[in-house]
């Protein structure tokens, strides 16, 4: 029973995580580093839960949640690919914002409950034993978050728009003498990337825990850019490194369940310390990443 | 999609330079009123409160003082790291570790009774800050770790312990359980400059950190070394400048002045430890050290204006009731408009044939 508990919330814990980093991974494979995503979850998380909450449906929460991440997406859009300005500071700036700019609208949601997203059991599958109650029966945006996984994998490795996002990430001097659309191809990219981050804020406000809190994202948006380069821009290889933060999340519950003589405040910071370890370990070799990486992110196109 | 295009221009444009951020101020102006209105507010009462109440009376322009101090230090010091490219996130952790130490040296040698206690409350702020720089400085430089990543991790690391302690081993025995120390003792407490006003020796530590950085940054072989990297980053590496000692440095830098700031926070307006600390001000100062142009000079004005939001927006929650976190909205909306105004320093608009 508690296996079965630690699974299923692990795979719960790792859902935002997969959203925001998948959304980040295209962006970056684009060429775009976008620090935001912290602050376009925190946005979507709140609105999310505010639209939940007055209209009593989850769904168009969810939707809302979609839509004003890529609304906080268009600014680092407009002001890095249009304006050509630094991407790290402006990806910092619209995470402070997206933080200020969520505790602003939703400060007179703060304390309130709405009944979450419920999770369903898929027949047969479910009354597996352990892993059946932990795999299929769960809400709905854990098949999807696994889904979107493969979805993109196709996108960036079969398709030809897949292509040509990728060569606009590798070369962007290549990339404009084909004659490709670099700023259209970075817009949409840039965009879904806001729309992902927006959907995994709104998994922790109407899923995950389904209330709305000040900064309750903690840093998830942080360990999603983490996990990208974790997953050295390889979508299937984000669904391992989520779930194995899902895990050291789910970790602190089961050891507080236990009674384990170590204070909470001190478990919580096991998944920052994780990341960092994790971290640490990829990038010794920094050669390695400097070769995964798409080599033009960063980098803003100099029209000559 | 357009009629008209961008071309970069050879010079960029003085007159924008110096124009673009009073333009940021008037757009920041306009989303306001459009905000106001939206609340239901008016915009005239809402500015007025925003912008005239906060430096109306002395109370008010010494809390600005107050609040800037912080983000001046930090920013001041987080300037040195954007400039030689390295991306020091972690002011704010780094801000809590150094009220961590000051206030355990103010609480284990309560019993000197002399200023140096001061002196050493903080001394330890400055290496509590340092030391928790110094754990992306090492990661970054032994393996290559991503130090906005790890400098952000160990904020939140830095929270968690600060709670862990304030209730724990920092706890005030007396204080009925409260999650807070005990008071420190007026011998580890900054004296006020203005009797009546929370106004504190850390402005002085400001403003005299900021003469030392923009010394240092024109005077010395480290600050010629960052001025080279901060103006291309290939060129350094040509000139044999060593990439290692700059990240040391300048993160110990600024990792030591967030230090100081949390120091100063908790030996001053705050008299004792809590869990919650700062409203923000590692984050509010990366924003003023980029508003700022990472500029010392730009650096002050940029973290009056972030103090000013603080303030404007503590009285806009009390005269209007409206959500305090309004200051990061308006801080936030500031740097936008500020980077967009780049587009007309080093960009010519011409229309396309």
């Amino acid at each position: 029973m508690i296996f079965t508990n630690i699974l299923n919330d692990t795979l719960r814990a790792a859902t935002p995580l997969i959203l925001a980093a998948l959304g980040e991974l295209v962006a970056e494979k684009s060429g775009v580093l976008n620090l935001g995503v912290e602050g376009m979850m925190l946005v979507g998380a709140a609105s999310g839960f505010i639209v939940a909450s007055v209209t009593d449906n989850i769904y168009l929460g969810l939707l809302i949640a979609l839509v004003a991440g890529i609304a906080i997406a268009f600014i680092h859009a407009v002001l890095t690919i249009t304006i050509s300005t630094n991407q790290v500071a402006t990806g910092l700036a619209l995470s402070i914002f997206g933080s200020g700019l969520s505790a602003f609208i939703g400060a007179d949601y703060v304390g309130q409950i709405i009944t979450g997203l419920q999770p369903f059991s898929i027949p047969i599958l479910e009354s597996i034993p352990v892993i059946g109650k932990a795999f299929f029966q769960q809400d709905i945006l854990v098949y999807l978050s696994i889904i979107l996984v493969f979805l993109v994998a196709w996108f960036l490795q079969k398709t030809r728009s897949g292509l040509i996002l990728r060569s606009v990430g590798e070369s962007t001097t290549a990339a404009h003498a084909l004659g490709l659309p670099i700023n259209r191809v970075r817009y949409l990219a840039v965009l879904f990337g806001g729309a992902m981050a927006g959907l995994a804020g709104a998994y922790l406000s109407l899923v995950y825990t389904p209330f709305w809190a000040e900064n309750m994202t903690a840093g998830r948006g942080w360990i999603a850019i983490a996990l990208v380069v974790f997953a050295t821009w390889k979508p299937m290889r984000i669904l391992l490194g989520a779930y194995l933060f899902g895990g050291v999340s789910a970790i602190q519950l089961i050891l507080q369940g236990l009674g384990v003589d170590i204070s909470p405040y001190l478990l919580s910071s096991l998944p920052y310390l994780a990341t960092i370890l994790v971290l640490t370990i990829i990038s010794r070799d920094a050669t390695r990443i400097q070769l995964v990486a798409p080599a033009s992110l960063g980098k803003p196109l100099q029209k000559l | 999609m357009f009629d008209f295009k961008l071309e970069p221009r050879e010079q960029p444009a003085k007159i924008w330079l110096v124009l673009s951020p009073l333009l940021a101020l008037l757009g920041t102006v306009i989303v306001g009123f459009f905000l106001f209105r939206l609340l239901g507010k008016s915009p005239i009462t809402a500015f007025t409160t925003l912008f005239i109440s906060p430096l109306s009376s002395l109370y008010g322009i010494t809390e600005i003082a107050v609040k800037a101090a912080p983000i001046i230090l930090i920013a001041v010091g987080l300037a040195v790291c954007f400039q030689a490219q390295v991306w020091n996130i972690g002011a704010e952790g780094q801000f809590t570790l150094g009220a961590i130490f000051a206030s355990a040296v103010a609480l284990v040698f309560a019993n000197i009774n002399n200023y140096i206690l001061l002196l050493l409350c903080l001394l330890a702020g400055i290496v509590g800050g340092a030391i928790w720089a110094s754990i992306p400085a090492i990661l970054k430089v032994k393996f290559h770790t991503n130090e906005i990543l790890t400098s952000l991790m160990l904020n939140y690391v830095a929270v968690s312990l600060l709670n862990y302690l304030v209730r724990g081993i920092l706890q005030d025995p007396q204080g009925y359980n409260f999650p807070e120390s005990a008071p420190f003792s007026e011998f580890a407490s900054l004296p006020s400059l203005i009797t009546g006003t929370r106004l504190h020796l850390g402005v002085i530590f400001a403003l005299m950190a900021t003469l030392l950085i923009w010394g240092m940054l024109q005077q010395t072989f480290f600050g010629f070394s960052v001025r080279v990297i901060g103006a291309s980053p290939s060129a350094a590496n040509y000139a044999g400048i060593k990439s290692d000692r700059i990240i040391w440095l300048s993160l110990l830098i600024s990792g030591g002045l967030a230090g100081l700031a949390g120091a100063c926070e908790v030996l001053g307006p705050i008299g004792q430890l809590r869990p919650f600390i700062s409203p923000g001000y590692g984050y509010a100062a990366i924003l003023a050290a980029f508003v700022g142009r990472l500029h010392p000079l730009g650096i002050i004005l940029s973290s009056l204006l972030m103090a000013l939001f603080y303030v404007g927006s503590e009285l806009l929650q009390i005269k209007l009731g409206l959500p305090l976190a309004l200051a990061g909205v308006f801080q936030g909306i500031v740097f936008f408009f500020l980077l967009a105004g780049d587009l007309l320093i080093y960009k010519r608009i011409v229309k396309s044939q």
